[in-house]
């Protein structure tokens, strides 16, 4: 119990040091163009955390990169970088606003076909770079990024000319009453969905610790070389973490269109779901790769999101230095073996 | 004995054959009613920042450190150039700045501040990854979202403007003028820099320690050379290159910045050298693939006659499936550096 209680304790750690890392140099690139940080920070606080209503919205933004952060977590365990799962959102937001908009359905019934629906344009989504990896040996890295951006060009192309809204070009036709979620909180965005995700993440957590595949999925991450031995089908296992992590990211775009009001539909610039696979890779290293930890994770960066736009309001500063922060905390989580390394050079300067 | 004409002919097939396969293409495209000079005009200049970093990663790489953040690297100097550029021509008003400015243009400095910031930027991450034992492929992508958030941090509080800046004529490149085609003078400089990459990787004791660095860093310790001096030297070299074809895109390219100016060409750099096998000439050949297609595009979605019945979003994903067909075909038969994003450590 013990070791792993305090291999669970390093990783937090970790984690709140590049966190407050990444803060640290967001404060000096807003020193540097003279904003005052402890300001900018009190609003983002207040703003993420001030009273339920903004905890509830915090909740809403946790939503979609619960799950791009799974996507992410499930490729590295199984020892990939896939960063598709922008490309892989969009595909999912679309598929959401064709099951939910084309058909018409019992309440119940058309939520959850929605859903579904989603999931299968983001898991169809990852089958190209899965396939490029395993009978190309293509780098993930290269792969899903070209997806991600015929994805970004194709949704925008279908979101504009083909299930534009008569009423509104500028997006596309809104989903059905029958396929949205229920706000829980008025005042708030925040819907049934986020059980969805939360759902969704506690079964891909089981299925890595309790099936068998799951178990190989892990291994081939950790030893490929032990993998191999205990005679795992690597080809199986990678498609099936690509397939996994696409109806994660699936989700999280269908949950912006059918879970997040007031607009009920994608827009033509892809505003609504624009950057939640990217910021998801920072919410699974935060969440050191584990589905619990992404779903903390995610929580905290859905507080940056949403309390950067009080930082915008009240101290001035461009919301969009969130984003460089996250960055900058993941290059902070780059190099875990700095505190080792510190630690080891601290003790050979005490032993002379 | 066959002869020495056939001989050359067997060696340089694959380029040859690419040659003429372009050449046909050029012919067909000519029928359907474009100009065939302009298409290899725009070509060019989509190729220069994609070749620049591709050789440029094709070093740092055979030295033994994989830097994925291109994209950044791209993001922020465009900015830095420009500001470089834009500060250069604020600084020919006082008597004492004219002279350089004016020698050199402020164009030209801020294509020099761009690369200047590259090599910063390279050399940080080759200390990061050299002592501090950094997971390159994550610092690379921590990279590649820092730079997305702070150039639209930096458009704000700079030109208070979200996500487009304009800076005036003055402070942009002119190409050189040819009678056929403009050609820009990076875009000779990276062709010359692709020639002496290659000489320098091939022929010379450099090269050696270079690609040792990479391949065997023990042996080039024995050998009395400093490993990390060798891979944070081709970092930076790697950083400085990215850097000058990401001030290349605003100041001589698109004549202004917008916040998603190099749109995934890091990445399409990646794929270049990837599908070269870490060879710079290589490199600058699919550079020219790459930028060709996406030149292609951009004269595509312009046409008259042709824009009104191909939707401009689909001619914008030409580029980027062009990338995937061509890695899916040239990457099987390379292989990479064996110490490739391993920290070395004598024992």
């Amino acid at each position: 119990m013990w070791p792993r209680l305090k291999y669970a304790l390093r990783e937090v750690g970790l984690s709140l040091l590049a966190m407050g890392i990444g803060l640290g140099f967001g404060a000096l690139l807003m020193v540097i163009y003279g904003y005052d940080p402890i300001l900018a920070y009190k609003a983002l606080f207040r703003g993420a955390f001030g009273d339920i209503t903004e905890v509830a919205e915090t909740l809403a933004f946790s939503i979609p990169l619960m799950l791009t952060g799974l996507t992410f977590a499930i490729g590295v365990k199984a020892g990939l970088f896939n960063i598709g799962a922008e490309g892989q959102v969009y595909l999912g937001a679309i598929g959401a606003v064709v099951f939910g908009g084309l058909l018409s359905l019992p309440h119940g019934i058309h939520v959850a076909i929605a859903v579904l629906g989603a999931m299968l344009f983001g898991a169809l989504w990852s089958i190209g770079p899965a396939l490029l990896k395993i009978y190309r040996g293509v780098h993930e890295v290269i792969s899903t990024i070209m997806f991600n951006w015929i994805a970004y060009w194709f949704v925008m192309y279908l979101a504009l000319h083909v299930l534009v809204d008569p009423n509104r070009s500028e997006r596309t036709i809104p989903v059905a009453e029958t396929a949205r979620f229920g706000v829980l909180l008025k005042g708030s965005t925040l819907t049934g969905a986020i059980y969805v995700a939360i759902a969704f993440c506690l079964v891909v957590y089981l299925f890595l610790s309790l099936t068998k595949i799951g178990f190989e999925l892990r291994l081939l991450g950790a030893n490929p070389t032990a993998a191999q031995y205990a005679g795992v089908n690597p080809k199986k296992v990678i498609f099936l973490s690509f397939l996994i992590g696409g109806l994660a990211a699936g989700l999280a775009g269908g949950l912006q269109i059918i879970g997040r009001p007031p607009a009920w539909a994608l827009y033509g610039t892809l505003g609504n779901v624009v950057g939640l696979g990217f910021a998801g890779i920072g919410v699974a290293l935060i969440g050191r790769n584990n589905p619990i930890g992404v779903i903390l994770a995610a929580i905290f960066y859905g507080a940056l999101q949403h309390g950067g736009r009080y930082m915008e309001y009240e101290a001035g500063v461009c919301s969009e230095l969130i984003g460089a922060i996250s960055g900058l905390i993941i290059i902070a989580l780059s190099v875990p073996e700095v505190v080792t390394l510190i630690r080891l050079r601290l003790k050979k300067w005490k032993v002379t | 004995m066959p002869h020495p004409v056939i001989n050359f002919i067997i060696k340089y097939k694959g380029y040859i054959f690419s040659l003429l396969g372009l050449v046909i293409l050029l012919y067909i495209l000519s029928l359907l009613g474009f100009n065939p000079l302009a298409l290899i005009e725009t070509g060019l200049l989509a190729m220069t920042p994609l070749a620049l970093a591709a050789i440029g990663e094709s070093i740092n790489e055979r030295a033994g450190i994989v830097n994925i953040g291109l994209e950044g690297i791209f993001l922020i100097t465009a900015l830095a150039g420009v500001y470089g550029a834009e500060v250069a021509l604020e600084a020919a008003k006082s008597p004492a700045w004219r002279p350089l400015v004016t020698m050199l243009s402020p164009g030209v400095i801020g294509l020099l501040f761009g690369t200047f910031i590259g090599a910063v930027i390279g050399f940080v991450f080759g200390i990061m990854s050299v002592y501090a034992r950094a997971n390159q492929i994550v610092a690379g992508t921590g990279l590649n979202i820092f730079a997305l958030g702070l150039i639209q941090y930096l458009l704000m509080v700079l030109w208070a403007f979200p996500g487009i800046h304009i800076p005036p004529r003055q402070v942009l490149v002119p190409p050189i003028r040819t009678p056929y085609m403009n050609i820009s003078g990076v875009t000779i400089f990276a062709i010359l820099i692709a020639i002496i990459m290659h000489i320098i990787l091939h022929k010379t004791p450099l090269g050696l320690i270079i690609k040792a660095a990479g391949e065997m860093p023990e042996a080039l310790d024995v050998a009395g050379v400093r490993v990390d001096l060798v891979r944070i030297a081709a970092c930076t070299f790697g950083g400085a290159l990215t850097g000058l074809g990401g001030a290349f895109m605003p100041l001589a390219w698109f004549g202004g910045i917008v916040k998603e100016i190099s749109a995934g060409r890091g990445f399409i750099a990646l794929a270049c050298l990837v599908s070269s096998g870490l060879e710079p000439l290589l490199s600058l050949a699919f550079a020219f693939i790459f930028g060709f297609a996406e030149g292609l595009a951009a004269t595509v979605s312009v046409t008259p006659g042709v824009k009104e019945v191909v939707p401009y979003h689909l001619v914008h994903m030409i580029p980027y499936i062009t990338t995937l067909v061509v890695v899916a075909i040239f990457i099987g038969k390379r292989r990479f550096p064996r110490a490739l994003a391993t920290p070395y450590t004598r024992e």
